[in-house]
This record gives C-alpha cells, structure tokens and sequence, in this order.
C-alpha cells in the first residue's frame, strides 16, 4: 500500500474540513520530541498522524465518535495506574499520559471506556472527565484558588436560603435542612445559620477559615472533585455531608433539589425535564464523591486476627 | 452515618448493573476488571463480628456510590436517547408530550365541510 507524504508529515493546524478547530481545546505547547498532530485531539493522538491527515478530524468534529478499540485494560505505570485501549496508551485532552493515583479509580475508568457500545458518548463518563480535569488543570488553579472557591459556595449556600412563604415549602426546608446544618455545627464546631433574607446569611468569619483549613487537608485532585460536587449541589454543607458519609447521594441531590421536589409534588413530573435533569445531578453528584473518595484514601487493609473462640 | 441498607443488597445492584454494561460488549461480566476488582473488595472486608466496623462502612459507601453512579447513568442515557438524542420533533409528537392530540380531519388536511 502507497502511504502519500502527507501522510507521514501531520498538518501543523488542527482544522477540520469545516475549517472549525475540531474538539475545541486550545492546542496546548507539546514536547518538540514528540511527533504526531496537534495535541487538541484525543482521537488523533490514539490513531496517529495518518489517520488524523486522512478522516480523523471529519469524524472525531462530530458529537459522538466511534469506538475504534476493542480491549481495554489497566497498566501500572511510573506515576500510578495507565489505561490501555488496544496496545495505545489512552491520553488526556492536554497530550499528557492518563495516570491515576488508585488502582480503584483506574478500574472504574477502564469501565466507563469498555462500556461504551458502538459510540463514544463523553457526556456518560463523568470519571474521566474528573481525571483529565486532575491532570490537565485546564484553569491553572492552584490548591489555594479552589479552596477559596469552594468556601465562596458558603455565602450563598443552598441549604441557608430559606422561604418564608408558601407555608408547607418553609415548614419542608426546616425539616430536612435544619438536621444537615445542625450535623455540619457540630462536626466542625462552627457557627452557620439560615436566612430569609435576599441578602443570605452573615456566616462568621472564623467559619470560613475551619472549613478552608480543612479542606486544604485534601489533595490537588480530591479539591478538584470536591469543587465539581460542591458546584453541582450548589452548597458546601451538603458536599461536606457527602465527604464525611454523613449522607448519601440520593440524600444529598434530594436536599438540594428540595424546592423542585416540592414543586414536583404539587404540579407533576415532567419526565424530560426533572427526572432527566435528577438523573444528571445524580450521576454527576456521585462521580465527584468517589472521585474525592479514591482519591484520598489510604488502602490500608488490615486483616483482623482470629481470636480463639472458647 | 448514613444509612446504606444491607450491603448484599449494594453487591446485588452493583452485579446487575454490570451486566448491562456487558450487554453491549456480549462479553460475560465475570471477565471484567471491575467484577474482578469488586469481589476481591468486598471478600477483603467482609463482615465482622464488630457492631460498627469503619473500614467496613467506607466500603459500603463506596460501593453504594458507585452503584447511584452506574444506575444513574444508564437512566440518564435512557431518557436521553428518548428525549433528546433525535433531532426536531414532528408536530403530533409535540403535541403528545404535553398530552394533546392534534384534531382528526375527516378528508384530510385542509378539509372543509
């Protein structure tokens, strides 16, 4: 077979045949001793510069790809867990080798690759996206900018926002709020509160500073997954529940789709609107917490001794 | 401390699930890493005789929420494909969303008594 020139010297521009920038990353600087296209992407660096010159780019512009691998399997590599599809080692969006600190973590995400059928769909594999956020850090934020974001959450946290009317959704809030704040007082000792008032609650400052000593005691990648949960809920109590297995997903999406519920039960479920949109949350909401789990956890497995009974 | 249920009941899900993620690839879930990784998990913290065993619940709460991950997914994916994955809808689709019917024409479109 004839390999024409073109195809062994890749375009320097990532442009598709519809002169769009095809999957919409910036192309980051790569390593000069690399070879291959452009490092925006994925598909491109897994099947290389011929096929990125001959369709890549027309296909992979497109929303959903193909699954162009058969096996995927897991690799211990220098800096943790790689994930292999068929032979070729999988990379994040920014060119960089997918590694993952846990073995745990690695499994689950060779999982959301293998599970794949005919197309890749990236909106079901919430875990990947998790880890190339991790590893790329595409907004180059350090430890002490995510902290600060997550605690900002606090200001206008979901379950501080309360109603003063209609009568039965206040009556609701008090219920199933108060517990989680009262829990999260005393887990850390702090001061929170609730308020009707647009202006939100006034959360003392010592507050601020306990929660962000304590969450700077996780790692890089944990705060990033506590960041995307804590976004998600749109409240850091409840994420903080989450992290301490004070509650459950289930729990914690319903705390803090509270009102929509109770609108649900007065007016109906739409099933393309609120079951889709609980779904999601659902399932982004537990992608974070086992992402922050896995990530910042010591697998330490003690065996017990058997004592000798009689 | 949350209240996860019994975590057979977590193994049962977290089993089933697989299987549908398998079901695609024809492959027998048996063969997975992840069935693989979980039997070795869950062996490796089976019950105690303790009443409260921590290493035990950070497992189950683990397990659990990967099991609300598979599950809400294929859910998500579901009601995506039924909703949202196929373009424009035609005018009496539309309509049976919210529940209507387009009127009947006895001669057709355009007919006038």
């Amino acid at each position: 077979m004839v390999v024409s020139q073109s195809f062994r010297s890749p375009p320097t521009s990532c442009l598709s045949g519809s002169g769009r920038n095809c999957a919409g990353w910036p192309p980051p600087s790569r390593p000069p001793d690399r070879q291959g296209p452009p490092a925006a992407c994925l598909t491109c660096h897994l099947r290389g510069p011929r096929w990125h010159a001959e369709v890549g780019h027309l296909r992979a512009a497109g929303p959903e790809r193909k699954r162009f691998y058969q096996n995927v399997s897991i690799a211990q590599g220098e800096g943790g867990f790689e994930i292999n599809l068929d032979h070729r080692k999988l990379r994040t969006p920014g060119a960089k080798i997918f590694t993952v600190p846990s073995e745990a973590l690695a499994v689950a995400v060779a999982t959301e690759w293998d599970s794949q059928q005919d197309t890749i769909r990236p909106y079901t594999m919430h875990l990947t996206t998790l880890c190339n956020t991790a590893l790329d850090n595409p907004t180059q934020r350090d430890k002490d900018q995510l902290i600060r974001a997550a605690v900002k959450f606090l200001d206008t946290d979901t379950i501080c926002y309360r109603v003063e009317e209609p009568e039965a959704l206040a009556e609701l809030q008090r219920r199933e709020w108060d517990p989680v704040a009262e829990w999260a007082e005393r887990r850390y000792s702090v001061e929170i509160g609730s308020s009707t008032s647009i202006l939100g609650p006034s959360i003392p400052a010592r507050t601020r500073e306990v929660l962000a000593s304590h969450l700077a005691s996780y790692s890089m990648w944990a705060l990033q997954g506590i960041e995307f949960v804590v976004t998600q809920l749109k409240s850091i109590v409840l994420t903080l529940g989450l992290l301490d297995r004070h509650l459950t997903v289930e729990q914690a999406v319903l705390l803090s789709r509270l009102e929509e519920e109770y609108q649900i039960q007065k007016w109906g479920s739409i099933e393309w609107a609120h079951d889709y949109e609980r779904q999601e949350l659902r399932a982004r909401t537990a992608a974070g917490t086992l992402f922050v789990h896995l990530c910042s956890e010591s697998t330490t497995v003690k065996h017990k001794l058997l004592q000798a009974s009689g | 401390m949350a209240a996860l249920g019994s975590p057979a009941r977590t193994w049962r899900g977290l089993l089933r699930e697989l299987r549908y993620l398998n079901a695609a690839t024809g492959r027998p879930y048996r063969d997975t890493a992840a069935y693989r990784y979980l039997v070795k998990a869950f062996r490796a913290h089976r019950v105690t005789s303790e009443k409260l065993c921590r290493a035990q619940h950070e497992l189950h709460f683990q397990a659990a929420t990967y099991l609300c991950l598979l599950r809400s997914i294929r859910a998500h994916v579901a009601l995506h494909q039924e909703f949202h994955g196929k373009g424009e809808r035609s005018v009496e689709e539309s309509a049976g969303l919210v529940g209507l019917k387009l009127p009947q024409q006895p001669g057709g479109k355009g007919w006038e008594p």
